[in-house]
């Protein structure tokens, strides 16, 4: 859908947002320093090999794009920088605030050479404010976000999510941020400059968080499974025999198919407990005790413990009850859904020579395919085919700016 | 930035196009409030029969119920018109088709083969609007075996792998914030709309777009599915570590539960930290020279790194760390961000007023323009607020149309 030529110049904190452009068609050209993306270091590896061409989290966030090497801090490879912009649409980087222009290559400079071209920041903080000089790592995005406050054991620290979050967040809100410059484009020919902050990208996760400081100024606290909702902190993930479920009770219109279902199944089993007892549609949450909860809470995980995920989603899913197993990543790659839904492409790496399988679609359009073309590139894979076919640079001059590293 | 900024007075890029909003919960309206922010034109429907969750979800001003005292719904429907239609009604076909004609974007998640119900799928439309782009949302997709089975944020986000990645690994799974994947999803939509946009504008066609949580949310996990599929393991949450940083995590501060985070990853940051705290004889010991051996005694390099932080703020911790390069954080709480100079700086909290609300918080989006200001002008509607004003300036129909379509109770 999308005809657009990008230059990806983002470390992780970006890399997101040129892989989603990518899958909509744009031409995305990864830009990385001569010997590649210093993430390349980051694991896991293939194989537990620590190799930059085998980083499975470049992997993971690089597919479909192009990849160069260029050191941008010559002036030979601020020229030739200079020539790419003149015929890309987008730049996207994720450099510290004021990075790109102590090189003559930010926005006010490029948009000189190319007054199109729509530049995509990237930054922990922004470019501007009493934080823009910040260091942040994702532990300390998503702890300055607000997010690990309300995230965790009360007994220990606030916790994050182990699988990094918030680079591929604020990728993804890079990407519907750029095309809405774009969209501008396209109604009056001027490019201009997006600012992204993580840190915002993380805070609007605390929407509820935020409605009941709004309405009684209270600051909500972590509670392990549990999450605030009306007048006190209900489960939302509950243990079962192999793993664990996401499941809330819920009364009235929403929840009282779901309680009715597993209510009488427990009483076939002698499990249901004082939850017979319950009128399901007139059930408020907001009036039941504390002590009442635990005791219906106690019972249900009770019931939950003697039963597996598989057990538990089956009959959920025969009674329409709102309940879901908590699938591990394994689970996840076999899950019957996702298969039927042709969601994994079993992407090549001939130079592994092995196959890959990887999340594919995340759209579906009825007018065009989103298809990943391509693993993600080799250091300095397509140097030739742009630089030599595309810029028109001799190999001569090629293997020389090889030599002075600058590229 | 302040240069660029004088031109932000550009026209908003969506203004003129107009959505249909047909979808309840958090990912559809959080999609149609982007939009809404650069100007585009949202509806939002609904019905007095059948309240859509967030009307009915506390917070609730005063803790008085009403479906106009409802802050959760406030703080995702800010700047869209609001109107009531009962599309059971039979005469509500035609108001449909109006809307219809209309709109340039229908955003639903009635479900797989709802919309149908209501006259309202990409067929029926496509029909009226030939170049009509439908955004369908979903929990796990249109079509399979599990596409009928409901979902929400809240459980979708254990059936797509995240709670198993949230918290200690001698622990249970615990909850992330919220209705998670609801927060992760509605970027793609917003890019698929755009990218529409874009296709309609050069080929004059629309389109059908779906788009589901369940296949969405994995690509935020993809580095710990590659370690599956090439690698055979699965991974286990881990707390706060990372294989490649340490010390690495959440340490306690001075004040009631009040922390700050540390990352160091290389060895410039562990020489810099070493000289934050005063270089203190253990930071001499050498098997914390390097980060292979602060790894393989992280218990100790924690109890120690916490010896020092807990004499501090977390805000004290932060600010010396920065100021040596260390990255370093406070863990705020939702107080602390509503404080936040930063936040401030980028003016994330606005106010808004409403009719039985008063004043009430709303964010802005994590990014900005140098061209076009984003922004809502209106608040969140009361239900049915827009009644009159869409159905007869934005639809056309006369003041007689309008009310005979209420009299018969169409317009619930």
């Amino acid at each position: 859908m999308l005809h657009y030529r990008v230059l990806d110049m983002t470390d992780e904190k970006g890399w997101m947002c040129g892989k989603i452009l990518s899958e909509l068609g744009a031409d995305v050209i990864k830009v990385e320093r001569p010997g590649g993306d210093q993430a390349r270091n980051i694991g896991p590896f293939y194989h537990d090999i620590p190799d930059p061409e085998k980083s499975l989290y470049w992997f993971a966030y690089n597919t479909n794009k192009r990849g160069i090497t260029l050191n941008i801090q010559t002036r030979r490879g601020q020229e030739i920088f200079k020539q790419l912009v003149t015929d890309a649409d987008f730049v996207i980087e994720s450099f510290p605030s004021g990075y790109l222009n102590d090189l003559g290559l930010g926005y006010s400079q490029l948009s000189e050479i190319n007054p199109k071209i729509i530049m995509t920041s990237i930054t922990p903080f922004g470019q501007t404010g009493p934080y823009k000089d910040y260091k942040g790592y994702d532990l300390v995005v998503v702890a300055m976000g607000g997010f690990m406050y309300v995230c965790g054991d009360e007994d220990r620290p606030p916790v994050r999510i182990s699988v990094e979050q918030a680079y591929p967040i604020a990728g993804a809100e890079a990407a519907a941020a750029s095309l809405i410059a774009n969209y501008y484009r396209i109604l009056t020919g001027e490019g201009q400059w997006v600012d992204v902050s993580i840190q915002e990208c993380i805070a609007r996760e605390l929407f509820m968080e935020l409605c009941f400081w709004d309405a009684f100024k209270e600051v909500s606290v972590r509670a392990g499974p549990r999450r605030r909702r009306m007048a006190t902190y209900q489960r939302d993930i509950w243990p079962c025999k192999d793993g664990h479920l996401g499941f809330r009770m819920l009364g009235g219109r929403l929840g009282a198919e779901t309680l009715r279902g597993l209510v009488d199944w427990m009483d076939t089993e002698n499990m249901a407990g004082s939850l017979k007892e319950i009128d399901f549609e007139s059930l408020d949450l907001s009036k039941v005790t504390r002590v009442e909860m635990e005791e219906w809470e106690n019972t249900l995980c009770q019931f939950f413990l003697k039963h597996t995920k598989d057990e538990l989603y089956k009959r959920a899913v025969e009674k329409n009850m709102l309940l879901c197993p908590g699938y591990i990543p394994k689970e996840l790659v076999e899950y019957e859904q996702l298969k039927e839904r042709n969601f994994w492409i079993d992407l090549q790496y001939p130079e592994l020579g092995i196959t890959i399988r990887q999340p594919e679609g995340f759209l579906r359009s009825s007018e065009v395919q989103c298809r990943i073309q391509r693993r993600a590139p080799l250091i300095a894979e397509h140097n030739e085919e742009i630089y030599g076919q595309e810029l028109g640079i001799s190999k001569q001059e090629l293997a020389l700016l090889k030599k002075e590293g600058i590229i | 930035m302040n240069r660029e900024a004088k031109n932000n007075s550009g026209k908003p890029p969506l203004e003129g196009i107009k959505v249909l909003d047909l979808s309840a919960q958090f990912m559809g309206p959080e999609v149609t409030r982007t939009l809404a922010s650069f100007g585009a034109e949202v509806v939002r429907v609904e019905s007095i029969h059948q309240h859509e969750l967030t009307r009915v979800s506390a917070p609730y001003k005063d803790n008085v119920v009403g479906v106009n005292r409802s802050f959760v719904f406030a703080a995702s429907n800010t700047g869209k018109y609001g109107i009531t239609l009962n599309l059971k009604h039979p005469r509500s076909a035609e108001v449909v088709k109006r809307l219809t004609i209309w709109a340039d974007i229908v955003v639903e998640n009635f479900g797989p083969g709802s919309a149908k119900k209501y006259s309202l799928d990409y067929e029926q439309l496509r029909e009226l609007k030939p170049d009509i782009i439908v955004l369908s949302l979903s929990a796990q997709g249109p079509t399979g075996p599990y596409s009928m089975h409901p979902g929400y944020g809240f459980n979708l986000l254990a059936l797509c792998g995240f709670s198993h990645f949230t918290g200690w690994p001698d622990r249970e799974a615990v909850a992330p914030v919220g209705a998670y994947t609801d927060f992760l999803c509605p970027w793609f939509a917003v890019v698929a709309i755009l990218s529409a946009l874009d296709y309609r504008l050069r080929t004059g066609r629309g389109q059908h777009i779906e788009v589901s949580q369940l296949e969405i949310s994995p690509h935020f996990l993809i580095p710990a599915i590659l370690d599956y599929t090439a690698n055979g393991r699965v991974q286990n949450r881990c707390g706060n570590r990372s294989p490649y940083a340490s010390p690495h995590g959440a340490y306690r501060c001075r004040g009631d539960d009040r922390w700050c985070v540390i990352a160091i990853s290389s060895d410039e940051e562990w020489k810099a930290f070493c000289k934050v705290i005063g270089s203190p004889g253990w930071t001499k010991d050498l098997k914390f020279n390097t980060l292979r051996g602060r790894k393989d005694n992280e218990d100790e390099l924690d109890k120690l790194v916490e010896a020092w932080t807990v004499s501090f703020t977390p805000e004290e911790v932060m600010t010396r760390m920065q100021a040596s390069g260390v990255a370093s954080g406070v863990v705020q709480t939702i107080k602390d961000l509503v404080h936040d100079p930063q936040l401030k700086h980028r003016e994330h909290f606005q106010i808004l007023e409403r009719p039985e609300l008063g004043t009430h918080i709303y964010e802005n989006l994590a990014f900005r323009l140098s061209r076009c200001k984003g922004g809502w002008k209106r608040p969140a509607p009361c239900l049915g607020e827009h009644n009159e004003f869409v159905y007869t300036k934005l639809l056309g129909m006369t003041e007689g149309e309008f009310i005979e379509l209420l009299n018969e109770g169409v317009f619930e």
